[in-house]
């Protein structure tokens, strides 16, 4: 083992740049490395700056390797940076690779223990070595340990170049290891070594340096997966079925959380063994596949139940003839897709917006449902709840689409509030006084301004009954093969589906002064597309943005368009799916619509968005 | 309206059940299955269980998947709430409803197509989370509503009406639920209602999932010579290990002399009496039911009754320790922690 003595040299022509960089830390798969990333990203936040972290990892459980990024920002862009000042280079595979994306100027921290290749060494690049192997060799012995512990070595390293508050770190370990002692000294301790080995070997901190700011009052540090379990349990969802499928798993995993915690109270009694027994206000199922999990949420939800699923792309796929069934007999379902990269199994662990077309539209038949699309966790919360509502009011499904990078990236948004006189909207449900009131009850007549008609429960009278089918049925509620009785019915569905416009939560507008072009889009690159109109008008040229965040599209949308020379759709997918929507379902000329596309799986990035854009002006 | 009604015959003095309701009280919309079908004979026998059960007609909710078989659940209880669902799917629907509001009785109707190909895997799995529901296959050997074709319950060398023979091996309902644990599984015949009606009222006492196959023949696509489901080899080849079978001490449905008899108490108190039970077998013991149809089906013959029943296996809700009313009728305030809990819970995110 050697030890890389070569000084840093000093920082030449570089400027003092504050609360502004972007960081990337390369890493093996299932080295423990994600607690020593959050670690850092999380100290970031409590200084007040404003932050983001991005996951980007492989499908696999251990070896292959991941990245994780912090980007910075004081003004608050953080969409995903294409260059890095600091490289935290842990994997040797990816060597070549991480010392590429370094900026000119930027750093590279390093493992020193080993010598570098030269092939790696570029002149317009600082190495900066640490010897984490050794260190953690010297003052660890249990051979697990020194793996793990080097990751929090490499952060005291990275919270000493960058100047993060250490007794910020500090306390984080102190937190997060509050019940374990010897933990919490072995997480100091490597801390200690990293920070102190960078104070002692590097010129600390670097130019690239953080300053506590107060941008994070009233923040909160959380994913899209726990915001979206976090709505269903506040919109009362007692029945919840699903099938594993990343990157939807930790939205059940939540929601089963909070139940047990806030769902679950002891009976007073106790079982054969003397075991506490428990009285649970939900059931969650894991299903035998997503095709039995959307017919537990139908079957759930007909019975009167607030039901939902959460699943990903291969999920919708395999649901899709419930889903018709769900709109044609007018049944509720909430439906979350944490979209990731397609087709087929495609890209498990990376993100895309792939799945805009096929959730409009699932099911074979005249079929159309209701989206909703958040762009950040706060937004996953408030529309979970909304999912719920629109789902009951219009007795229908609602698929709330997410992605990957939304659902399990950590995110800095405003503390979620909780109006506690909130109201379900359980939509049109006759009970037994309004049924007792009425003449004779039929499930498809009389409909209201909205084109929906009332619904009656199980269990509550045998006025009420009435006889679902998915098979064609006239307005009331019975089989029909006849032409006219048949499109009657679908063609009510079509107004009805039109009429839920006006009650999605409307686009979000970012109007530039003197702006003839505009921005549209749904979701996880809302923060990219912001920062590249921040630069397109720097650069003298306005764009206004339109953030949309329901299908079917409010009137405000085709306003938007026609009101722009020109549009731009900006979406994660190859086949401008949004486009394509938007297209159709507002009649606008397509002509006038261009599109900015990114499909490689990974989150937007401002400078695509600006270049795509420029350069389609441009030519 | 399109639907076809039954015509209300006023008939004379019409037995009535502890609710004051007569058996046309649990009746449905008129039949539009081919005369003589074995489906029609089922509906029936589901008719009368549930009227001697008394069980109120708005607390039963009733599904079923596609195909003749399927389409029935509209010809009975009309004052129930009815799902005639996707093919194959009607177990994983049934979970859920049954997830939502265990107080009702949930009735499902399937075929073996439905049932056995297409919805075999969610069958299978409502049998291991123990639904508490009355699962019923009404089983032809074919797909009826798709003119003929063979179904996995088909047996090898039965023959189409064309003449030629199924090759596959079958998939027997029976033995199906007695190897992942069915905690009721039965079988029955249209053609004989008098031992049907006991069995499915059996079921529907029964807590848990009570698998109940019912030899059903088609007459359009399987009641020739040749095939193995028709009603004369079916008649022919059967059976019955348990006839008559007594529920509760009170509803004694015929009279028999007393010979081997089991009793099994339900979760509803009543007790389950099986008697004429042949030598060595034992309902309560699975793997006495399993040598029993084995034994029986090398020998050519169609067991029909009770196999196999276990009252204390939890369902999905004792599992889940779900609440004892219904969720659908949990009160929101319970459900929701409300914002101090909001503001708890995101200390966590800071
Ligand atoms: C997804 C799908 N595939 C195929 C069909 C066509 N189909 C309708 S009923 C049926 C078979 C029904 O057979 P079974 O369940 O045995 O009922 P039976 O008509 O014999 O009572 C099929 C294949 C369908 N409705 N849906
Ligand atoms: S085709 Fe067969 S199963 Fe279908 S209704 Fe006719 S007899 Fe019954
Ligand atoms: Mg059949």
């Amino acid at each position: 083992m050697t030890t890389d003595t070569r000084p840093a040299p000093a920082h030449r022509d570089h400027a003092v740049r504050v609360n502004d960089c972007a960081l990337k830390l390369a890493n093996v798969n299932g080295s423990g490395s994600a607690s020593a990333n959050m670690l850092l990203m999380k100290a970031i936040f409590r200084m007040g700056i404003p932050v983001s972290g991005k996951n980007l990892f492989p499908s696999n459980i251990q070896g292959l390797p991941t990245w994780y990024e912090i980007r910075v920002n004081e003004t608050g862009h953080t969409g995903r940076a294409l260059d890095y000042d600091l490289m935290v280079m842990m994997n040797m595979q990816t060597y070549a690779d991480d010392v590429r994306e370094v900026r000119s100027g930027g750093y590279a921290l390093y493992d020193s223990t080993w010598p570098l290749d030269p092939g790696l060494v570029r002149p317009d690049v600082t190495y900066l070595g640490v010897p984490l192997t050794t260190l953690c060799a010297e003052h660890f012995s249990a051979a697990r340990e020194q793996v793990l512990m080097k990751n929090i070595c490499y952060a005291g390293a990275v919270v000493a170049l960058l100047s993060i508050d250490v007794d910020i770190v500090s306390s984080l370990l102190d937190e997060t290891f509050q019940r374990n002692a010897r933990l919490r000294e072995s997480n100091q301790l490597a801390l200690r070594l990293g920070y102190e080995y960078a104070c002692e070997h590097f010129d600390c901190p670097l130019p690239i340096r953080l300053e506590p700011m107060d941008a994070n009052a009233g923040k909160i540090l959380v994913d899209g997966n726990t915001a979206t379990a976090l709505g269903c349990l506040y919109a009362g969802a007692t029945v919840a079925a699903w099938y594993p499928i990343t990157p939807s798993t930790s939205v059940m995993d939540n929601f089963t959380s909070l139940c047990h915690r806030y769902r679950r109270e002891p009976t007073g009694e106790t079982g054969p063994d003397g075991e506490v027994r428990y009285r649970n206000d939900y059931l969650i199922l894991q299903a035998e596949d997503e095709l039995a999990a959307i017919g537990m949420v139908l079957g759930a939800s007909w019975t009167g139940a607030r039901a939902f699923t959460s699943t990903s792309g291969p999920g919708i796929s395999l649901m899709n003839e419930m889903l018709g069934l769900g709109y044609y007999a007018e049944i509720p379902a909430v439906v979350v897709d944490v979209q990731r990269t397609g087709p087929s199994t495609g890209m498990p662990t990376r993100t895309q917006q792939a799945d805009i077309l096929l959730a409009a539209y699932a099911s074979h038949g005249d079929t159309k449902h209701l989206l909703l699309f958040p762009s950040n966790p706060a937004e996953c919360f408030e529309l979970a709840v909304k999912a719920f509502d629109l789902a009951e009011r219009f007795q229908t499904p609602v698929i709330m689409l997410t992605d990957l990078d939304i659902g399990m990236n950590d995110w800095v948004v405003p503390r979620l509030r909780w109006d506690d006189g909130y109201v379900p909207d359980r939509g049109r449900v006759l009970d037994k006084e309004a049924l007792e009131q009425l003449g004779r009850f039929f499930r498809y007549a009389d409909e209201d301004e909205d084109h929906v008609v009332a619904r009656t429960l199980p269990g509550v009278s045998e006025k009420g009954a009435y006889f679902t089918r998915g098979s064609g049925h006239d307005k009331f509620g019975a089989y029909t093969e006849a032409p006219d009785e048949y499109q009657e019915v679908v063609d009510r569905l079509a107004r009805k589906h039109a009429a839920a416009a006006l009650h999605m939560p409307p686009p979000v507008l970012e109007a530039r002064d003197g702006a003839t072009i505009g921005v549209v889009a749904v979701g996880s690159s809302e923060p990219a597309i912001r920062e590249a109109l921040d630069l397109l008008d720097d650069s003298g040229l306005p764009v206004d943005f339109l953030r949309i965040r329901g299908f079917p599209f409010a009137p405000a949308v085709r306003e938007f368009l026609d009101a722009h020379e020109l549009v731009f759709v900006v979406e994660l997918n190859r086949d401008a799916q949004l486009r394509s929507l938007l297209t159709v379902e507002t009649g606008v000329d397509p002509a006038r619509l261009r599109s900015v596309l990114a499909y490689g799986g990974f989150p937007m990035s401002a400078r695509q968005v600006a270049d795509g854009i420029t350069a389609q002006l441009e030519s | 309206m399109a639907s076809i009604t039954k015509p209300l015959i006023p008939l004379v003095r019409l037995e009535r059940n502890e609710l004051g309701l007569t058996v046309r009280d649990y009746e449905g919309a008129m039949s539009t299955l081919c005369a003589g079908c074995g489906h029609d004979s089922i509906t029936a026998a589901i008719i009368r269980a549930v009227f001697e059960l008394a069980i109120p007609p708005h607390m039963i909710s009733k599904l079923s998947g596609i195909g003749c078989s399927s389409k029935t659940t509209a010809y009975f209880v009309r004052g129930a709430h009815g799902f005639n669902a996707v093919h194959g799917r009607m177990a994983a629907i049934a979970t859920g409803a049954n997830a939502a509001n265990r107080q009702l009785r949930t009735i499902g109707v399937s075929g073996d197509g439905d049932s056995l190909s297409i919805g075999v895997g969610h069958l299978t799995h409502a049998i291991r989370r123990n639904v508490n529901m009355l699962y019923v296959i009404e089983n032809n050997g074919v797909y009826g509503l798709t003119k003929g074709q063979f179904s996995a319950s088909a047996d090898v060398s039965s023959t189409s009406k064309r003449g030629e023979p199924n090759l596959l091996p079958p998939i027997d309902p029976m033995m199906l639920g007695l190897s992942l644990g069915a905690t009721f599984v039965a079988r029955g015949f249209s053609g004989d209602k008098a031992h049907l009606v006991p069995l499915l009222k059996a079921g529907l006492e029964h807590e848990g999932f009570a698998l109940v196959d019912v030899i059903s023949p088609c007459i359009q696509f399987g009641d020739h010579e040749g095939s193995t489901k028709s009603y004369a080899f079916t008649r022919e080849h059967e059976t019955l290990v348990d006839d008559p079978l007594l529920l509760g001490e009170d509803q004694i449905v015929a009279h028999l002399p007393d010979d081997a008899t089991t009793s099994v108490r339900m979760h509803s108190g009543e007790v389950l009496r099986l008697r004429s039970l042949p030598a060595g077998f034992d309902p309560t013991d699975r793997a006495s039911a399993f040598a029993y149809l084995e034994e029986r089906k090398a020998a050519g013959e169609i067991p029909m009754g009770l196999f196999y029943v276990n009252e204390a296996v939890p369902d999905v809700h004792e599992l889940n320790e779900t609440s004892s009313e219904p969720l659908v009728s949990v009160p929101y305030k319970r459900l929701c922690p409300g914002s101090s809990a909001l503001e708890e819970i995101q200390q966590r995110f800071v």
